[in-house]
């Protein structure tokens, strides 16, 4: 087993997923080495099933890995507990996932503030609003998740993600419920904010189009990376 | 990391409310509250108006009670105090007129008698009553009809007492502390303290009751108390307005615990709506805090908001709770004014303190175990929903909800043996009713194989989700149950309460009939179609000595005892036991010819030290008789018959001197039989109750309105529990109609499969809660009330069927939005 890269911001090393189900054992991922450099646009790829959504878990440090480690910012994973995990997240990870997951007792803005207020952030308020200028929601602050549409709020989260300009964000399939055009503004908004907050990316996709316009794209089949 | 738990909590309490996600719980939480308070304040209200009526029975709130003159000290610390007093003196002499003497019960007053309550009075035979809250004036009596009609004299003649003449003022009809036992009473002249010294009636060796009539604010009462009985003379006692009468106090005590109850059922059933609620709020909160937890905040942080929004949400919803319930009690009042005094105190400020408290101890115990869950959630679950809501640990569950209730119900019952009955009870029922559920889910199931269309939708879907239907059911069974206990409570237990006093309770006592006048007397009432109850044979006997112990007045510390043992008893023997009497320990004697022995009421027996094989002696016409206890009774003091606290056996009274006691009713406008009674047999005494009657009954009534207004939060809170069953499932249900609505299920069948499924979940609910109810009635009645209690048929037809139609009604109308959603449109929301 190899130690991590200085440079790294994410990195996987022999990593490996395997559950125990009522049909018997199922390998999720096998022996995956990963390594994921600041401010790089990763783009994995792959058919249902293959994978790629617990890769992203595991490499966020949600999840347990059967085997391998995972290293988070220059942290490994495993040394961490629940709380350790969450902590390393706070303001250095972001999230971008395919029903967007805005809470939706939360107005826009109050959305984008929870991550803020979480970490404590001084300014958190100018800070919320800048990043819903950023995104064009700024008439919209005030509305509730259900109040907007699909494109709209995962515009709110990808403001929400970035706000606290964290060095890795990871989007699960950020486009699956939009359609095509709606699905090209999210992308532009998501490379746009990365390459100005110099942010790492991790995406989870099986949209070609949408991969290619990352630094580096990688295939999962059957739990391994190609 | 520095977090701001408060303004993240504060955001998060404030749009959970503006989202609507509280109001259920906030419902139940509040309705708790509201309810406790309500009582709280209402009881407090009731209780001291209660206790006013007691002090109308002895004319005071308190009084010094002695066979000699009472010290000044007294009066002085009283005054000093800023209480009301009066002196009363009252002892038994011959009055005379032109007719010749008369024995009369003499009774020698301030102006102030009576503190409380009124006498009534008359200005002829023929007159209406008027009523005066004052004694009689210097060289004036005031006398009972049937003492002008012994002496035949009228109003304004003179009667001579003792030394002087007083002048008949007015006929005294009913006065408010009549003083002494029912019987014996010879007809009562009331008269003017000032004018005793000139009669001289008065000796040092005379016997006489002296009576120092207090009244004032319940603190003051409450607080000289003490002072007095540490300064008691050894021949004094003291006699609270609730010691008045047995019959009295029986009708409080009931209507207390009959309060106690309906607080304590809405209470658990209110504890069923929170624990729902609170299990709906932390499926709905799921997603937030797996987002929350993906964000970075750690558990400590998220179980530090949600600790502190739950005690400010609690600390809010209590208090608007102590505000309904405020309110609850002041609209009782307001609609009830005609009913009670105007005067009626205001209630203390405690129930806040016991409503905030009991809405704190409901929500940890109910809503924390759940919420705690909360802190649990995956982070995962941002991006993979199939795994689900953390399970909240059953035995968490049990063990915090289990001790909440333990806390409140010892708390609220304010009686172990209630509790423990009630505790026992919640629990069994609990288990019986998840066992059964599971059970009858089963057999949904099985029923859902065999058949077809939406028959097998709606069975199905019962049996699909066997946590979710065990909660579900037992939401609409407690529901259910609550309305039940509420027709039990409200129709067969209020009525056999009001039937324990009926219409026709006796309202006359006859006594000092002689043996030679049973029988012409039971001719002459039967000639009169009076129903009398049977005529019982009465003696005297001075209780002298227990299982050897000499019975000495002093050696008793509970006045009661003290008071008992310094009377004479009136004793009485038969064959067999009173109709309303119960034996609770021991046989009655099997005929007449048994060998000598007693029975004993239990709850002198208890005051006295008497257990059951004890040898009793009773001084009996100048020599004792003596047997062992054979039995303890139980006696319905409330009933009105005539009662005795000892029996004997025939063998053993049954030569002794004896007079003859009964009772009857008479109605108001056949009272002119009493007259021609006492003609026809002088000696006897007509002992008019009916005003004490009327006052019992007047409790009782009062009493069954407020246990129905009580009972009212039951039935709100059982209507909650059944919404919140309804709710329960809708989340899982929105999904399931997306995709069968997206797979071509029309409308109509899923509408039908809706209602089959509710209505099944509600007849098993309801046969369920039907077993429960008639249950409970039937304990609480035998046990707690000591009421005769019937099975109710209707109940079961209303319980089974009327809960089927409501809950298949309710929950088909309360899902039936999901159905005009357009499909995507729900599984989007719920994706």
């Amino acid at each position: 087993m190899s130690a991590p890269t200085a440079q790294a911001v994410s990195q996987a090393i022999g990593l490996g997923k395997h559950v125990n189900g009522p049909a018997g054992g199922l390998t999720i991922l096998a022996g995956l080495d990963l390594e994921i450099g600041a401010g790089e646009a990763v783009a994995i790829l792959g058919a249902s099933g293959s994978g790629k959504s617990t890769l992203l878990g595991l490499l966020a440090g949600l999840d347990d890995a059967t085997a391998g480690e995972v290293w988070l910012c220059g942290q490994r994973i495993a040394d961490l507990d629940e709380d350790g995990r969450a902590e390393l997240r706070s303001g250095r990870v972001g999230f971008v996932f395919q029903n967007f997951q805005l809470l939706p007792t939360l107005t826009a803005r109050e959305n984008i503030l929870l991550p803020l207020e979480l970490t404590g952030t001084a300014g958190a308020v100018r800070r919320a609003d800048e990043a819903l200028e950023r995104v064009g929601l700024t008439a919209r602050a005030g509305h509730y998740p259900r109040q907007l549409s699909g494109g709209e709020q995962q515009r709110v989260a990808i403001a929400r993600a970035y706000a606290p300009r964290p060095a890795v964000l990871f989007a699960d399939e950020p486009t699956g419920n939009l359609d095509q055009v709606t699905g090209e503004h999210i992308i532009d908004l998501l490379l746009d904010l990365r390459r100005d907050a110099g942010a790492a990316l991790v995406l989870v996709t099986h949209d070609l189009r949408l991969a290619e316009r990352c630094d580096r794209r990688l295939a999962m089949e059957n739990g391994r990376l190609k | 990391m520095t977090t701001q738990p408060w303004r993240i909590t504060l955001r998060l309490l404030r749009q959970d409310w503006r989202s609507g996600e509280l109001y259920l719980l906030s419902a139940a939480l509040i309705l708790t509250v509201a309810s406790i308070t309500a009582v709280g304040f209402f009881t407090d209200r009731v209780e001291a108006t209660m206790d006013r009526q007691g002090s109308e029975l002895i004319a005071a709130d308190l009084a010094v009670e002695s066979s000699s003159s009472l010290p000044d000290t007294f009066q002085a610390e009283s005054d000093r105090m800023g209480l009301v007093s009066a002196r009363t003196l009252e002892f038994r002499s011959v009055v005379v007129a032109d007719r010749g003497p008369q024995l009369v019960q003499i009774k020698a007053v301030d102006p102030a008698y009576p503190l409380r309550g009124q006498l009534r009075l008359r200005d002829g035979f023929d007159s209406p009553d008027r009523t005066i809250a004052a004694g009689p004036p210097a060289g004036e009596v005031w006398v009972e009809s049937r003492l002008l009609r012994l002496l035949d004299i009228g109003i304004g003649d003179p009667l001579g007492v003792g030394d002087t003449q007083l002048r008949i003022g007015a006929i005294l009809s009913d006065e408010p502390a009549q003083g002494g036992g029912f019987f014996n009473l010879a007809p009562r002249v009331l008269m003017n303290r000032t004018d005793l010294e000139a009669t001289q009636l008065i000796g040092p060796a005379s016997r006489v009751t002296h009576r120092l009539l207090l009244a004032g604010d319940a603190r003051t009462i409450a607080d000289i108390k003490p002072w007095l009985t540490a300064r008691l003379p050894p021949n004094a006692s003291l006699v609270d307005a609730r010691e008045a009468r047995p019959e009295f106090a029986a009708a409080v005590d009931r209507a207390a615990r009959f309060l106690r109850l309906a607080t304590l059922v809405t209470l658990l059933v209110a504890g069923a709506a929170i624990a729902l609620a609170s299990h709906r709020l932390v499926e709905r909160q799921t997603d937030a805090v797996a987002v929350m937890r993906c964000l970075g905040a750690p558990r400590h942080l998220l179980m530090r908001v949600f600790v502190l929004r739950l005690v400010l949400f609690g600390l809010i919803a209590s208090l608007l709770g102590c505000l309904l319930g405020w309110l609850g009690q002041a609209g009782l009042v307001a609609a009830l004014s005609g009913w009670f005094p105007s005067d009626l105190p205001s209630p203390s400020l405690a129930p806040i303190l016991v409503g905030v408290a009991t809405g704190m101890i409901a929500l940890l115990g109910f809503a924390v175990p759940p919420l705690v869950q909360l802190a649990k959630v995956s982070p995962l679950r941002a991006l993979r929903r199939d795994l689900g809501t953390p399970r909240t640990s059953a035995a968490l569950t049990l063990a915090a909800a289990g001790l909440a209730l333990s806390l409140l119900i010892f708390w609220q019952a304010d009686n172990f043996a209630l509790a423990w009955k009630l505790l026992a009870g919640v629990l069994g029922a609990l288990v019986s009713l998840i066992g059964a559920v599971l059970l009858l889910v089963r057999l949904a199931g099985g029923l859902a194989g065999r058949s077809r269309g939406v028959w097998r939708l709606g069975l199905a879907a019962l049996a699909r989700r066997p946590s979710g239907a065990v909660l579900q059911i037992a939401g609409f069974g407690i529901g259910i149950l609550a309305l039940l206990l509420l027709a039990v409570v409200r129709v067969d237990l209020l009525r056999a309460w009001q039937d324990s006093l009926p219409v026709n309770a006796p309202n006359y006592f006859l006594i000092n009939i002689q043996p030679h006048e049973v029988e012409p007397l039971r001719a002459f009432l039967r000639e009169r179609d009076i129903d009398e109850n049977e005529l019982y044979p009465m003696i005297r006997g001075r209780l002298i000595r227990i299982a050897g112990r000499e019975v000495k007045p002093t050696e008793y510390e509970n006045p009661r005892a003290e008071r008992l043992a310094t009377r004479e008893f009136n004793l009485s023997y038969g064959e067999k036991p009173q109709p309303d009497n119960r034996i609770v320990a021991g046989d009655w004697w099997p005929d007449a010819k048994a060998p000598p022995q007693f029975s004993v009421e239990q709850g002198i027996a208890e005051t006295l030290g008497i257990k059951l094989g004890d040898e009793l002696v009773f001084w009996v016409s100048g020599h004792e008789v003596s047997g062992p206890v054979t039995s303890l009774r139980e006696v319905k003091w409330d009933s009105f018959n005539v009662n005795f606290f000892v029996s004997a056996s025939p063998a053993l009274l049954g030569n002794e001197p004896a007079t003859f006691i009964t009772s009857f009713h008479l109605s108001a406008d056949r009272e002119s039989v009493i007259p021609e009674l006492t003609r026809r047999f002088p000696s006897v005494t007509p002992l008019d109750v009916d005003a004490i009657l009327k006052q019992v009954r007047q409790v009782i009534d009062r009493g069954v309105l407020a246990v129905e207004y009580v009972f009212l939060f039951t039935l709100i809170a059982g209507l909650l529990v059944m919404y919140a069953g309804i709710q329960a499932s809708l989340e899982d249900r929105r999904v399931e109609h997306g995709i069968l609505r997206t797979l071509g299920a029309g409308r109509r069948a899923l509408l039908s499969s809706l209602a089959v499924e509710f209505t099944a979940a509600g007849l098993l609910a309801g046969l369920l809660a039907s077993v429960f109810a008639e249950t409970t009635g039937w304990l609480l009645a035998e046990q707690l009330f000591e009421l005769e209690f019937s099975f109710n048929p209707t109940l079961w037809l209303i319980g089974v069927f009327g809960s089927g139609l409501l809950i298949g009604l309710a929950g088909t109308l309360a899902t039936y939005p999901l159905l005009i959603r357009p499909p995507l449109q729900t599984l989007r929301r719920a994706g």
